[in-house]
């Protein structure tokens, strides 16, 4: 673990780091770098989506990888999103309507400077992988519009029924051999190489095999980690612009040893704070985090002794704790499992299911839902969902409202007093439990 | 003979439109249902499902657009955050006030992650009832998006059969799809007529028109719109001198009946909208000879409406409906309604605005919900908006 003293500012805060981290932020930055070096280095590049990323495809290109969604996560934790979002209102966007949407289009109207403080290049081509968000076909309309480059939509059909067909496979294979790869090959000037996408994937698994043992860790306790708001540290680079290469392993192996040691040494997270206190409540959380007052958020439940054990939000880049592998030996159909996996594409009597077993299998005291004002595809239907998991399992369950981005939907005081409320709730149960036995 | 407004014609067919639209307990529906033992009801939510499907196995479909402003809502807005729109919650309204009970399937189209999520929660909230999520394409070439989505239509067409204990068969699909022909043509012929005579044809009448489609058979519905086009034509109304605009944004959750008839007041025609888009989703004739599914799949990919859920692959095409909307109805300017919090209509409306300034063409946009109950802003505002039309356009 690392302690970093923050250079400015009164008083002197000191952030703690696993070195995980430390090796992730280093991997973001390099990546960033790469983006804003484009314009020198003639690197083309491919805007597209977390869920649904098809990242091992995207690099048969030799192109550079662009989230627009990290880009608005990255300026919510610098804070820079609220004026982006503000500004994107300004030029005719609803105040209703999705802020990582605003905050991208904010962004750009700004100069488009991603978190290296540099101009973030402009797309070669836009990859609308359309899995489980409907936001995202408009927002990539949007940008076409601005950008006027070449435009790819990749449907992916909703796993409604709670199952994938052969149809949907059928459909989506067809969709990536007859225009996301002839698209991909007129842009790049590259010849697509099947046997590289295998060798690409094959990396990906490895990964992958990693990334489940590391979340799987938090069965244990007192937990490792924190499966949300560390969890999102450790996503990143395989919901980003890592997965399929040898980086990603490297750095999940990394991780998976350091958190093997934890495990071994009986300790629990490490949080901003440095190692996290006696684990008091394990929870399950539903719904992205705020990421404007990210810290001050996470600080909230590890000053109460509460990690969290699992969640849905490390799940939206891919589903994989259920045995789902990129498979190099049916590499287009892997892709489409792939995107009909993830976790906003499915049903929600199935999110249901995923999360009274995360309840069960992870020991966890309840749910506890962070529902996101932008994000309908997260949010419509949770209240039932809070409901539902809280008659099966029989653990309390709660409920708060923020946002993505926009700091104006940060109530920390709402927030801490529902939180406090929570926790005693569950405090009650066992209680009530303790008094039974 | 002319007849005037006052006890004709058209007020019986309007007042029976008007009593259907009323009737939050769908009682016509219900009725029809009790008429045979083996009568089935399938509801279905904005934007579009192919009803030829419903129909040719023999049930009602019947279109649910929420509850609109005289449904008190109790129970679903404990489903709700304040920040999701309102249509979803008045239909859980509907569906746990047992207003819903005689519906034996629900089909929830692909149009908003809402609606999408609504299919989920029906089928736990509703166990018993037959529920699909329908997905449609959003690529329109016949042997990638035709072949996913005739493949889809197999499938709603299978469970359709075991719904009703028996196949369906293609001739029954036939005789659907000309039934359903006939009805979009008598929709047709009443929008061409509204474009051209707009103070015959109020859009508040055309609108119940279109939602009485909703809940009647079919062909009892293009019985009404004989009827309705009929008598208006021998209506002597008088012409005001509104300025004459097109709708739009107004897809999925459904403006009160009372700020459709608010912006003619104000002093607009409205000669074109995106009401009810299910009873002329299709633009031209399905062919009724060859394979229905291969048909209406084809109808899917090539003569469909425009709207904010689906995708515009070409950049050059983006809006360019509306703007012909505009140009086919003489139309000088659109009113962009959307609802509260709907992501589709409100993320859609900068692109259809910058494509409609770029065309000269006027605008103003506000935003609804189902239940508002104060019309006075929207008056000034459509009333300013056809005064500024009336004094400047064209100078």
């Amino acid at each position: 673990m690392t302690v970093f003293v923050t250079p400015k500012g009164a008083p002197a805060k000191t952030v703690a780091k696993d070195d995980s981290m430390l090796k992730q932020k280093e991997m973001m930055a390099t990546h960033y770098d790469r983006l804003s070096n484009a314009p020198e280095t003639g690197d083309k590049v491919a805007s597209t989506f977390v869920p649904g990323n098809l990242n091992e495809l995207i690099m048969c290109f030799g192109l550079l990888n662009n989230l627009p969604e990290v880009n608005a996560i990255q300026s919510g934790l610098r804070r820079q999103s609220g004026a982006y979002v503000l500004e994107a209102e300004k030029i005719g966007h609803s105040e209703d309507v999705c802020t990582y949407v605003k905050s991208d289009i904010g962004m750009m109207a700004k100069g488009n400077i991603g978190p290296n403080g540099r101009r973030l290049p402009d797309p070669d081509v836009l990859l609308l992988s359309y899995t489980g968000c409907f936001t995202f076909m408009k927002w990539f309309e949007l940008l076409r519009e601005q950008y006027k480059c070449e435009t790819i939509m990749l449907h992916t059909p909703y796993m409604g029924d709670g199952k994938i067909t052969k149809n949907m496979i059928d459909y989506m294979v067809k969709q990536l051999k007859e225009e996301v790869i002839p698209t991909l090959e007129r842009v790049s000037g590259v010849k697509f190489d099947i046997d590289l996408l295998r060798e690409y994937l094959k990396k990906s698994s490895k990964a992958e095999d990693d990334l489940v043992r590391v979340l799987q860790a938090a069965k244990t306790k007192p937990s490792p980690i924190d499966a949300y708001f560390g969890g999102i540290y450790y996503i990143g680079p395989i919901f980003g612009a890592f997965r399929g290469t040898e980086d990603a392993i490297e750095y999940y192996k990394f991780l998976r040893a350091e958190v093997e040691e934890r495990v071994a040494e009986g300790k629990g997270p490490v949080t901003p704070d440095g190692d996290m206190g006696k684990e008091k409540y394990r929870l399950v959380v539903e719904g992205p985090p705020n990421y404007t007052n990210f810290r001050q958020f996470w600080k909230m439940f590890y000053d109460e002794g509460a990690v969290v054990v699992a969640s849905s939000y490390t799940k939206v880049g891919g589903v994989y704790d259920f045995g789902f592998r990129h498979d190099p030996d049916k590499p287009l159909e892997t892709l489409a499992e792939y995107c009909l996996g993830v976790y906003t594409n499915r049903s929600l009597p199935m999110r249901i299911d995923m999360l009274a077993n995360y309840i069960d299998e992870y020991q966890a005291d309840g749910l506890l839902i962070n529902s996101i004002k932008s994000c309908n595809s997260f949010s419509a239907g949770q209240l039932l969902i809070m409901r539902e998991v809280e008659k099966r399992t029989g653990k309390p369950a709660a409920f708060i409202e923020s946002d993505l981005v926009d700091p104006r939907y940060f109530s920390a005081a709402n927030i801490k007093n529902r939180l406090e409320s929570y926790f005693q709730m569950i405090e009650q149960k066992r209680a009530g439990v303790d008094a039974a036995a | 003979m002319a007849t005037s407004v006052n006890g004709s014609a058209i007020a019986s067919v309007v007042a029976r439109a008007q009593a259907l639209f009323d009737d939050l307990s769908f009682t016509s529906a219900r009725q029809w249902k009790a008429a045979s033992a083996d009568r089935k009801v399938v509801g279905y939510l904005p934007i579009y499902v192919p009803r030829e499907l419903i129909h040719a196995a023999g049930m009602l479909p019947l279109g649910i657009v929420g509850g609109g402003d005289q449904l008190e809502v109790i129970h679903g807005d404990a489903y709700y955050q304040s920040y999701i729109c309102r249509i979803p919650r008045s239909t859980i309204e509907l569906g746990v006030s047992g207003r819903l009970d005689f519906v034996d399937g629900m089909l929830f189209p692909s149009i908003c992650d809402v609606i999408r999520n609504l299919s989920g929660m029906w089928k736990m909230m509703f166990p018993k009832v037959y529920i699909r999520y329908f997905d449609v394409p959003q690529n329109y070439k016949d042997e990638i998006g035709g072949t996913y989505y005739t493949h889809e239509l197999e499938e709603l067409l299978r469970e359709l059969a075991g719904l009703r204990g028996k196949p369906i068969t293609d001739d029954e699909l036939r005789h659907s799809i000309a039934v359903y022909n006939e009805n979009r043509r008598l929709v047709r012929d009443l929008y061409t007529y509204r474009a051209q005579r707009p103070w015959q044809t109020p859009a508040a009448e055309v609108y119940l028109m279109m939602r009485a489609g909703l809940v009647l058979p079919v062909e009892e519905h293009s019985a009404l719109l004989r009827d309705y086009l009929e008598a208006a034509a021998n209506a002597e109304r008088p012409r005001r001198d509104n300025c004459r605009i097109v709708l739009t944004g107004v897809f999925c959750e459904q403006p009160p009946l009372n700020l459709i008839k608010s912006l003619e007041l104000a002093g607009c025609y409205v000669v074109d909208d995106d009401l009810l888009l299910v009873t002329r989703w299709l633009t031209a004739d399905v062919p009724v000879e060859g394979d229905p599914l291969e048909n209406l799949a084809r109808a899917f990919l090539h003569h469909s409406e425009s709207t904010a859920a689906k995708y515009e692959p070409d950049l050059a095409e983006k809006g360019q409906h509306l703007v012909r909307a505009v140009r086919r109805t003489d139309a000088e300017g659109v009113i962009f309604a959307c609802p509260s919090f709907c992501d589709p209509a409100l993320l859609d409306r900068p692109m259809l605005q910058h494509v409609l300034k770029a065309a000269d063409i006027p605008y103003i946009a506000f935003k609804y919900a189902e239940n508002s109950g104060q019309m006075q802003p929207i008056r000034e505002q459509a009333g300013t908006f056809a005064d500024s039309i009336k004094l400047w356009s064209g100078t």
